[in-house]
């Protein structure tokens, strides 16, 4: 089949797409957007998240056709060409919460729902947001470092000033 | 004099050299989602590999039909152990894993045809329609098994057995020291502690599958873009099967999502590669997680009986140790992790008698080789348990007696090994008993569910929830041991481009997500005096790096770069000597410039290189070690030592068995910090290892098989599971390192294990002689 859709703002399609294969797949195999990973393809772990329709979601536990003329957003879709990197980007670089990375995309778009929804976010709140996406590197006391550090940023407007 | 205000401004230490805490190279492309890891990867035309695995722990193979699979449309070959062109055997340490089973299968998923086809939906359906029968045979699974093949049989036929390993044992080791441990050695001792203690077998979980990509090149080699951790030793292993020198196979490191020992056996590399000879096309492999869980080496669980004796005033007397690691149906890492398990048996105490026997068996249960502490881990819960019974026993502080048996530089370790570097363990130990302790659980003011056992499950609002503090401190060697030349290749260049000079530098390292990367550009800077450094793929046409494990990478690859970038100064000062005549023996390379103590800036290295580059490679040797005596375990085996304490706090809802780790503080001595922020980042994720082993982490079989290969089943701590973790670090350097550093990486995932666990025991006043502790063990249930 085909689907066609929007990612990162602009129209995609797909072709020959298998009824079976997820969301996950058609972004990496078949449109070149290999940044959301697949971790582990049963919506344990997070590192596939995307926005679809402007929530967090599992891409791997969407099938492909389910997305038919929807908005999909990717890590890839965080930054824009204008400003750079996303401030939920930047402090997680700062932070040192990245390690291996493969769980850092899944993160990213989770961080920035959380953010979007609750600017300052206490420490429970960053847990229980988190809680979905695994990380097998960090101990995630430097993810916690991270999300603190962007919600400092985007409260004070200043997105680049390092604090380490 | 003006000279003189220039000189001291441009010494001063770079900011991105070592001791400061740059940002990875790596960082903006994997915050962009551009970082290609290896199952990121793709080609025009390529096909996808899929093995087929057997659904028994041990069998006989009748027959392998694939006719049919073969001709599914979309199928481009389909192999067996028929098919394969070289070497039908592969294996780190010795030999004895088939590529693609043959004769018998040995364990649960063991690789028995493997198919290419242009969908991973296809591949499948192949897998399916490929004929195996098998005769199943009654697995091999329990000490009592592997013990006697005479009754129970043989993993391998005797005859098959290679390397050392003989009659289902893999591999023994013993060690002997002071008078041993006898009835009159016994007799000395006051007070004796004697238990038995089980560690579950452990996943590395690393979050990026294996995978890779196998291109068939022209001149009939491969190339494969691969996650591995040491791409020399995985070379070593493919080219025989190909049938190849190894020079036709050329390996490229591709992104790896972490390691921690997993990637230290191949996986999909054989299958990959000769699926892309047979069809001449590119073959990706990407494991699902399931295959994951069956396609890597696992951590050994271990069954340990030690006993201690020590005296009234709490001086340890003696020490016997019996440590049984079960190994799975092939060699993998095992020699070298009995080789560490008795090593390092005793932690990080003066013991003057000792008598220790470790041995890992061949079974039919899931191979088991490296993981992060490698054999250190399981003795760590071994001994740190016996301390903590033997200062109930004393009525003593268990910090305290912990203390009063410390090694310290100069003591003996039962191998002989004298520990000639500082050894601050009683010291660590402090640092972290010293830390303020996190407030007590308010439930009555400030109740938030999320900060209790059971969490946002609901199932305690405060009631039953007992806290409890425990402490315990770990012994862990860095670097490859017992006579192994564990040697690391470094090629560094230096040249101008667009008016600036720059450094390369090109190894073969495999980075993991560890932060190597980040360090070779900073020990550049550092040496070369140099702004911009590049960081060349890893790939095999530099010399072998040795592997990313052992904690060793940063001292020994790290090692490499620092004695190449000291010799391409060396050449651009007798660049400089020989134009300029310069006779000064106080040079150093600052800001960009060759500086003289004595006489100020000389000349900037632009100028000095012009359009020459200096390119030099270099390896790096640590001391030699040597082979422990079979019989006595004695020998100076061991490169470095490295050490770390935790404190764990941990509430426990007693009623229902949970348990939420409030805090976890560690102290490690790294030598020198050459990155410290990397340094944090390794504790606390070390650390978080040990927590799950502590409280959640197993792998579970029956019969061999196993029952839980998925995120689902095999739980891993969530942000939610992973409380705060202050570090504290120290840095007293080892006069035998570069830069004094001592490798960080291992040495906090032993002890945080034990230090958690004696908080539950704290809690509950359970003896708790397993791992993980499960909710039954803590209720009876
Ligand atoms: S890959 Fe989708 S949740 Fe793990
Ligand atoms: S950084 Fe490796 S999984 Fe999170």
């Amino acid at each position: 089949m085909r689907v066609t859709f929007n990612a990162n703002g602009r129209p995609v399609e797909a072709d020959d797409v298998w009824e079976g294969e997820s969301l996950l797949f058609m972004l990496r195999e078949r449109l070149g957007l290999p940044g959301s990973k697949n971790a582990c393809e049963q919506g344990e772990c997070g590192s596939c998240t995307v926005y679809l329709d402007g929530a967090p979601v599992c891409s791997c536990l969407v099938a492909a056709g389910q997305v038919q003329d929807r908005e999909v957003r990717t890590v890839e879709g965080l930054a824009d060409d204008e400003n750079g990197l996303d401030p939920v980007q930047q402090a997680f670089i700062d932070a040192g919460a990245v390690q291996c990375g493969f769980c850092t995309p899944g993160l990213l778009v989770q961080t920035h729902d959380l953010l979007e929804r609750e600017p300052q976010p206490s420490d429970n709140d960053i847990r229980e947001a988190l809680s979905g996406n695994l990380c097998r590197c960090t101990g995630y006391e430097k993810i916690m470092d991270a999300v603190r550090l962007a919600s400092a940023r985007k409260c004070s407007g200043n997105s680049s000033e390092v604090s380490r | 004099m003006r000279g003189e205000k220039n000189l001291q401004d441009i010494t001063t230490a770079h900011p991105d050299g070592i001791g400061g805490s740059p940002l990875r190279p790596d960082g903006t492309l994997k915050v962009r989602g551009e970082f290609a890891y290896s199952s990121d990867l793709w080609h025009e035309d390529m096909l996808w590999g899929m093995a087929l695995r057997s659904p028994h722990a041990h069998a006989r193979i009748l027959s392998i039909d694939t006719t049919e699979a073969l001709t599914q449309p979309g199928v481009y070959a389909v192999m067996t152990h028929e098919d394969i062109p070289g070497s039908k055997y592969y294996g780190l340490e010795i030999q004895d894993q088939p590529a693609l089973a043959f004769g018998k299968v040995r364990y649960h998923g063991e690789a028995v045809a493997i198919v290419a086809a242009d969908h991973p939906e296809t591949a499948r359906r192949a897998l399916a329609k490929i004929k195996v029968e098998y005769e199943v045979l009654p697995p091999i699974t329990t000490e009592e098994h592997c013990q006697n093949p005479e009754t129970y049989g043989y993993v391998h036929e005797p005859h098959e057995y290679k390397g050392h390993a003989s009659g289902n044992v893999v591999h023994s080791q013993k060690v002997v020291s002071g008078l041993g441990v006898n009835d009159d050695v016994r007799a000395m001792a006051d007070v004796v502690v004697v238990g038995e203690y089980e560690v579950g077998m452990q996943d590395q979980a690393f979050l990026g599958p294996e995978s890779g990509l196998a291109v068939p090149a022209e001149d009939g080699g491969i190339d494969l873009y691969i996650a591995t951790q040491w791409l020399h030793v995985d070379r070593q292993q493919v080219a025989p099967v190909l049938g190849l020198p190894e020079n036709k196979v050329r390996l490229t490191l591709a992104g790896v999502g972490g390691a921690f020992g997993g990637r230290e056996d191949l996986s999909m590399q054989i299958h990959a590669c000769l699926l892309a000879q047979r069809t001449g096309k590119p073959v990706k492999i990407v494991y699902s997680r399931e295959e994951s869980f069956f396609g890597h080496v696992h951590r050994h669980p271990a069954k340990m009986r030690y006993e201690h004796g020590a005296t009234r005033d709490g001086k340890l007397v003696y020490m016997e140790a019996r440590i049984v690691l079960d190994g799975g149906a092939y060699a993998s890492a095992s020699p070298a992790v009995v080789g560490n398990a008795s090593s390092l048996s005793v932690g990080p105490y003066e013991v003057p008698n000792v008598n220790v026997l470790a041995i890992a068996y061949y079974s039919n249960n899931p191979s088991c080789g490296a993981m992060r502490g490698f054999g250190a881990v399981q003795a760590c819960f071994g001994y740190e348990t016996q301390l903590d019974r033997l200062a109930a026993e004393l009525g003593m502080d268990p910090v305290e007696l912990r203390q009063l048996n410390a090694v310290s530089q100069g003591s003996h370790l039962p191998t002989g090994q004298v520990i000639d570097a500082p050894a601050p363990v009683a010291e660590l130990l402090q640092k972290v008993k010293d830390l303020p302790l996190p407030p007590p659980l308010d439930t009555e003011h400030h109740l938030d569910i999320r900060e209790l056992p059971g969490a946002l499950s609901n199932t305690s609002h405060g009631e039953g929830i007992v806290r409890g503090v425990g402490y315990a401190v770990g012994l862990k060697n860095v670097g490859f041991s017992e006579g192994f030349d564990d040697y690391s290749t470094a090629r560094v260049r230096l040249e101008v481009i667009g008016g600036e000079p720059v450094a390369m530098v090109h190894t073969a390292m495999a980075e993991v997500g560890q932060g190597g990367v980040t360090v070779h550009g900073q020990i550049a800077r550092t040496e070369l005096g140099v702004e911009r450094v590049t960081i060349h793929p890893a790939n095999t046409e530099v010399g072998s790096a040795g592997s990313t494990s052992a904690s060793r990478q940063t001292y020994m690859t790290g090692g490499a770069v620092k004695l190449a970038a000291e010799a391409v100064r060396n050449e651009l000062f007798n660049l400089g000597r020989s134009r300029y005549g310069w006779t000064y023996n106080d040079l150093s390379l600052v800001g960009g410039k060759v500086v003289s103590a004595s006489a100020g800036v000389l000349i900037p290295i632009v100028d000095l290189l012009g359009d020459q580059a200096i390119d030099l490679t270099r390896e790096h040797h640590h001391r030699p070690t040597v082979p422990f005596d079979k019989e006595t375990g004695q020998g100076f085996g061991h490169v470095q030592y490295t050490f770390c304490a935790h404190r764990a706090v941990v509430d426990v809802d007693v009623e229902l068995g949970l348990v939420k780790v409030v805090e976890l503080a560690a102290a490690q001595d790294v030598g020198k910090a050459l990155n410290p922020l990397s340094v944090i980042g390794q504790i606390q994720g070390g650390s978080t290892q040990g927590l799950g082993l502590a409280v959640m982490e197993e792998i579970i079989t029956k019969d061999g098989k196993v029952r839980n290969p998925s995120f689902t089943d095999y739980l891993i701590p969530t942000i939610l599971d992973t409380p705060p973790q202050p570090v504290e670090i120290m840095e007293l350097a080892d006069p035998n390192a570069p830069y004094g550093l001592r490798g960080v990486g291992e040495a906090p995932t032993l002890s945080s294990t034990p230090a958690i666990v004696s908080a539950i025991r704290a809690a509950t006043g359970l003896a708790l002689n397993r791992v993980p502790v499960r909710p039954e063990h803590i209720t009876g249930t």
